[in-house]
């Protein structure tokens, strides 16, 4: 992989990180983290149809004309949405209904558009993908950190495993919404203290 | 009362912004000033109460009938989408002076998650027409109520020493979470 891919993959995972940097896509970031499952399902719905929507636009930018391109990468993306909506009720119910509103609204996520109108309408079929695959990770990251952040604090467990005894009682304050504020709030003072010690 | 019902709930218990989460990109973007955050909160009031009324009758004139409902996140972001540039255009030609003070907000709605949620949230909880306009009214002016107050809070932090880790982002998402805290003291009122 020569240096220009490889920048545009991890661009995403650190340096323009959607959730701790760039404060892309809040809304399902906060809404739906509340178990560090759900973070990682919203995630990888998110990075799929991030793939999609990205690979489809590379390919027939050259067909749109510039004056309708937003309106046009909108249809695009809400078709992938509901492919990708279509696919979870039929195989991952239970994730399907817990992550509720916020799988239409992937629509409306600023990073799908952001990367459409910022990459892939410029770049190539094959660095578009890496583009998305790295943002979607970056993304996936973010939502699954603060999903354990949260689900450590507030339900004492980890990816539904719990480790405190019956009796204690866990920060439920955490796993309603106030938490998910405060979590991300900690997350992002921790990120970047990280950055900056590097 | 249903319907003072579905208003109160809609404002203070299940606050869209505080509990429910939809529209936190323009909460936490325009919210340095107090007047912005009024203006934002108005054009979304009339944004959102539309966009419900003419996506509800899209979807029990044209998707159900027809059996489309699948089609439902496409139709209505298009429908959202149209109607936000329709109503930037009108505004100019009608009315200058609140297209002078909306103007600037209308295009970044569009890309406002709550307009398109509190659409399809109508929808999926079987409202009526004059329920869902209840509703998407009530959740607009809560979506005001939570930006105008942390607009009014950010606007006092401007003037407040803050440890450095904590500058920008941080401190308005604590801030956030505060005010939610705030919030969930309503929730014995829906009860």
């Amino acid at each position: 992989m020569n240096k220009n891919s490889y920048a545009n993959l991890t661009r995403g995972i650190i340096k323009e990180n959607p959730t701790f940097v760039m404060l892309l896509g809040m809304c399902p970031t906060l809404g739906v983290t509340t178990s560090a499952l759900n973070g990682l399902g919203m995630g990888l719905a998110t990075l799929f149809v991030l793939i999609l929507s990205n690979s489809l636009i590379s390919i027939i930018k050259g067909f749109i004309p510039p004056m309708v391109r937003i309106p046009a990468y909108i249809v695009v993306i809400a078709s992938c949405v509901t492919v990708i909506e279509l696919l979870m009720a039929a195989y991952l119910p239970t994730l399907h209904s817990a992550l509720g509103i916020f799988i239409p609204l992937i629509v409306v996520n600023c990073i799908i558009l952001g990367r459409a109108e910022a990459f892939a309408s410029k770049h190539g079929l094959w660095q578009s993908i890496l583009d998305a695959v790295g943002m979607g990770i970056g993304f996936t990251i973010g939502l699954t950190l603060l999903g354990i952040t949260r689900e450590i604090l507030g339900n004492g467990s980890i990816f539904n495993y719990s480790f405190i005894s019956d009796s204690a009682s866990p920060l439920l304050l955490f796993i309603m919404p106030p938490g998910a504020f405060l979590a991300l709030a900690g997350l992002i003072i921790a990120f970047n203290k990280l950055r900056e010690g590097k | 009362m249903a319907y003072l019902m579905i208003f109160i709930s809609a404002i203070f218990v299940n606050n869209i912004v505080l509990s429910q989460f939809l529209g936190i990109c323009p909460f936490l973007g325009v919210s340095k000033k107090i007047s912005t955050a009024v203006g934002m909160g108005f054009a979304v009031m009339f944004v959102m109460t539309l966009s419900t009324i003419v996506t509800f009758l899209v979807y029990y004139s044209f998707l159900q009938p027809y059996n489309l409902t699948f089609m439902i996140t496409v139709t209505f972001i298009l429908v959202i989408a149209a109607l936000v540039q329709m109503v930037e255009i009108i505004l100019k030609k009608a009315s200058p002076a609140l297209y002078e003070a909306l103007g600037i907000f209308l295009p970044l709605i569009t890309t406002n998650c709550a307009v398109l949620g509190i659409a399809i949230l109508t929808i999926q909880k079987n409202y009526t027409l004059i329920a869902g306009v209840c509703y998407a009214l009530a959740s607009a002016i809560g979506f005001t109520l939570a930006i105008v107050i942390f607009a009014g809070i950010r606007e006092r932090l401007a003037y407040t020493k803050i440890p450095a880790s904590l500058q920008g982002t941080p401190i308005a998402l604590i801030t956030a979470g505060l005010l939610s805290m705030a919030f969930m003291g309503f929730a014995g009122i829906g009860n």
